[in-house]
């Protein structure tokens, strides 16, 4: 399992359009935690990037569905290369 | 089992998540039996309706649309309560067959609280169109519950879905199968389950393992029920233990588990035969969420839908104006003899014209609901959030916030009910106050009844834009200001789904446009009416002596009014409201316009008819008469942003949980109208005489 202090590992919100990546872990409270559950992010599931325009919110493909994160949601979520 | 269900009733609860197409599955069963209520101690909508089947009766309720059943929302908490109080005897589960590995997540939640289940593998057209194919028997078997394909739109599988019910109310079900988490987290629902105390009433309907599992999960409603010290510690202890091990929290691991549940079971039942490429909705996202095209695109389809609301609306206004004028007419003529004139009077100027004044507007409220649907339905709504997020997050408000405020312009109450999507509290109340500015259904009439008085037929359409987006400048003023002042604070992360596109069933269209206006036409029945019979005696009694009356000089119908009680009201009023550019009539309508404000109208045609034409071109003609074009107007934009109605006064208290907020939305409001009135009369004034 990564640690944040690998090099790998960056935030969903620095991730350009187009790549898919593996989601580490989720910087968040326990809320946060189960809401996302529930839309189907959790840990070790791919994202692809939609759209990023590296302000404002950024839209993802998880499992089949597009799914909206805002910023600030987008800056605790931890993904790795696939 | 529910005591009020009687023998051959079955209570059948329909889960999902939103977006599975779980409404169209309600319509489909129950077409026109159903009604919407609430859930008794909260501001969830609940739809409940009746569906027979081979002389059985099922009782359907919908619950709210949820990703998930913890206790994160009111909706969720609400759809839990119910499966686990009242004991449905069947619960189908929506699900969208289309998107299974995500949409059986919910199901795996409801396979653990042992309910008996049927999944309703909704818009399989569309999953056969993507190249999937499923075997359902071994699906089946491997999740215990029956699988019912459907394409609910089209109303394919229907009568299976209802057949595949009453067979799993009357006989014995297949036991949902259980999820085996893992050892390490298997002994710790172990270690929870042997401290659970036996005689907890709450374990006879929660069941021993799945009160371990949501204890474990961090559930907080389970923990607040238990509040057991000694439960605490192990559960502190063994949370400990699983970090400390997988370096993960449990419920991380709980939902990972469940996502690999599912995902193993799919794994040897769906096949793809086709490989994803990039499909329409992909195609039109790329336009109606393009960075420059998106907002353009969505001004442009929210002047349509307001443009057809009063463009195509008109017609059928005109034959119900007609219509209420025959009857009047009637009643006036045929009037038997020796019967009080009184009660004449009361009929024809108080009800009659009350309640037409109101009913003609409904073509325009029906059309605006209809295209309010549409969006809704299609699935454009979540990237009109999406969208309008940028702007929504720079005013200090969330994306979802726009969704209520565009429900605002059909009605404040049922937008300031929809404000509950909103999660952070400061965000969704500054959201509510500010409801009121958008420009709701109720006030068309007062546009529609003034627009044409005042204007030419080409600046008509401008107008009403104007109008709107006056009131939605000033909202985004208030917010900002509130957000900076009582409200401060940040904004929360923001997560949503954007469903794909769907083209609407005309069937649910109409379902929802009939919802709506069934709602507005209760209200004109009840609350309006009472109010009409109201505004009809304080505008007719107390009657001037008869020898005033014949003295001559001023007609006699503007003497009644001045000498009724609005007549003397209004005129105490008038000092104040005169900067304003308004007289007592006015100002008499304006305390109508109080109370709902669909009663200016009614108010202004009683103020003006009291003969008893309503006529909605004459009162046009009379207003014209009597005031100009900048008074128009200010009446106009005084109506739209002061006073919201009592019925929003009372559902801002309920939603906000205090009157001082209520208050601080009544007064603040009435306080912004009167002074951007006054400086709109008193500059328009200043430019006239300068021209």
């Amino acid at each position: 399992m990564e640690s944040p202090a690998d090099k790998s590992v960056r935030f969903l919100s620095q991730v350009p359009a187009g790549q898919t990546v593996r989601l580490v872990r989720i910087a968040g409270g326990h809320g946060l935690t189960l809401r996302l559950a529930g839309m189907g992010l959790v840990p070790n599931v791919p994202l692809e990037v939609l759209r990023n325009d590296f302000r404002g919110q950024i839209i993802v493909q998880v499992k089949n569905t597009k799914i909206v994160l805002g910023r600030g949601m987008s800056e605790k979520l931890e993904v790795a290369p696939l | 089992m529910d005591a009020s269900v009687k023998k051959g009733e079955w209570l059948v609860a329909l889960a999902g998540n939103p977006n599975s197409g779980k409404t169209t599955v309600f319509n489909a069963l129950t077409g026109t039996r159903q009604h919407t209520g609430n859930y008794p101690g909260v501001t969830v909508e609940k739809k409940e309706g009746v569906c027979r089947v081979d002389g059985r009766t099922l009782r359907i309720v919908d619950l709210p649309g949820v990703y998930s059943l913890s206790a994160l929302s009111a909706e969720e908490l609400v759809a839990r309560r119910f499966l686990l109080q009242e004991r449905p005897d069947v619960v189908v589960d929506v699900v969208d067959a289309s998107n299974l590995e995500r949409h059986l997540y919910l199901a795996v939640q409801l396979m653990e609280m042992k309910v008996p289940l049927v999944l309703a593998f909704n818009m399989s057209d569309v999953a056969r169109q993507r190249g999937l194919e499923f075997d359902l028997e071994q699906l089946s078997g491997l999740l215990g519950a029956p699988i019912v394909p459907l394409v609910a739109t089209k109303g394919e599988g229907i009568d299976e879905l209802k057949k595949t019910i009453v067979r799993c109310a009357e006989q014995v079900l297949p036991v949902p199968a259980e999820i085996h988490y893992g050892q390490e987290l298997e002994e710790a629902i172990a270690k929870i389950e042997s401290v659970l105390d036996e005689n907890l009433p709450l374990l006879r309907s929660y069941g021993r393992r799945w009160t371990a599992l949501k204890l474990l999960e961090g559930d907080l409603e389970i923990q607040e029920q238990i509040r057991s010290p000694q439960v605490s510690d192990v559960l502190h202890q063994v949370r400990q233990h699983l970090t400390g091990v997988f370096r993960e929290s449990p419920e991380v691991l709980i939902a990972e588990r469940r996502y690999g549940f599912i995902s193993g079971a799919c794994q040897e039942t769906v096949r793809r035969t086709v490989l994803k490429r990039r499909d329409f909705s992909d195609r039109l996202d790329a336009v109606l969420t393009h960075r420059y095209l998106g907002l353009p695109i969505f001004a442009v389809l929210m002047y349509i839908v307001f443009y057809l609301t009063f463009q195509i609306g008109a017609w059928p206004q005109s034959w119900l104006e007609n219509g209420f004028g025959y009857l009047a007419q009637r009643v006036g003529r045929f009037w038997p003899e020796g019967v009080s004139e009184e009660i004449k009077s009361l009929l024809i100027d108080g009800v009659i014209a009350g309640v037409g004044g109101v009913v003609v507007f409904l073509p325009n409220i029906l059309l605006l609901f209809l295209g309010i649907a549409f969006l809704e339905d299609s699935g454009y709504m979540a990237r009109a959030a999406f969208i309008m997020d940028r702007l929504m997050h720079r005013i200090g408000l969330h994306g979802k916030s726009f969704i209520p405020m565009l429900i605002g312009f059909g009605c404040s109450v049922p937008a300031i009910m929809a404000t509950r999507i909103l999660e952070e509290r400061r965000t969704r109340l500054a959201t509510m106050l500010v409801i009121p500015l958008m420009s709701c259904g109720a006030r068309i009439t007062i546009y529609g009844l003034l627009i044409p008085a005042f204007f030419p037929p080409v600046l008509r359409g401008p107008m009403m834009w104007l109008i709107y987006l006056i009131g939605i400048v000033l909202a985004i003023v208030c917010v900002r200001l509130l957000r900076s002042t009582v409200l401060r604070g940040e904004s929360v992360p923001f997560v949503m789904e954007l469903p794909p596109y769907r083209l609407p069933t005309l069937r649910g269209l109409l379902l929802h446009m009939w919802d709506r206006g069934w709602m507005y036409l209760r209200k004109a029945g009840t609350v309006i009416l009472v109010l009409s019979i109201v505004m009809w005696a304080v505008t007719r009694y107390p009657r001037p002596p008869k020898d005033i009356l014949s003295a001559g000089e001023v007609p006699p119908q503007r003497l009644e009014l001045e000498y009724s009680l609005a007549g003397r009201i209004g005129k105490w009023m008038e000092p104040a409201i005169q900067p304003l550019g308004f007289d007592w009539k006015i100002g008499t309508a304006l305390i109508g316009a109080a109370m709902a404000k669909e009663v200016f109208v009614s108010q202004m045609s009683i103020v003006y008819s009291l003969g008893g034409e309503e006529d909605l071109e004459q009162l046009q003609k009379r207003i014209r008469e009597d005031y100009s074009v900048l008074q128009g107007f200010c009446i106009m934009l005084f109506c739209l942003i002061s006073t919201p109605c009592v019925a929003t006064v009372a559902v801002t208290r309920r939603e906000s949980g205090a009157w001082k907020w209520a208050i601080f939305q009544f007064a603040g409001l009435t306080g912004l109208a009167y002074m951007i009135t006054l400086l709109v009369y008193q500059t328009g004034q200043v430019i006239l005489m300068l021209m």
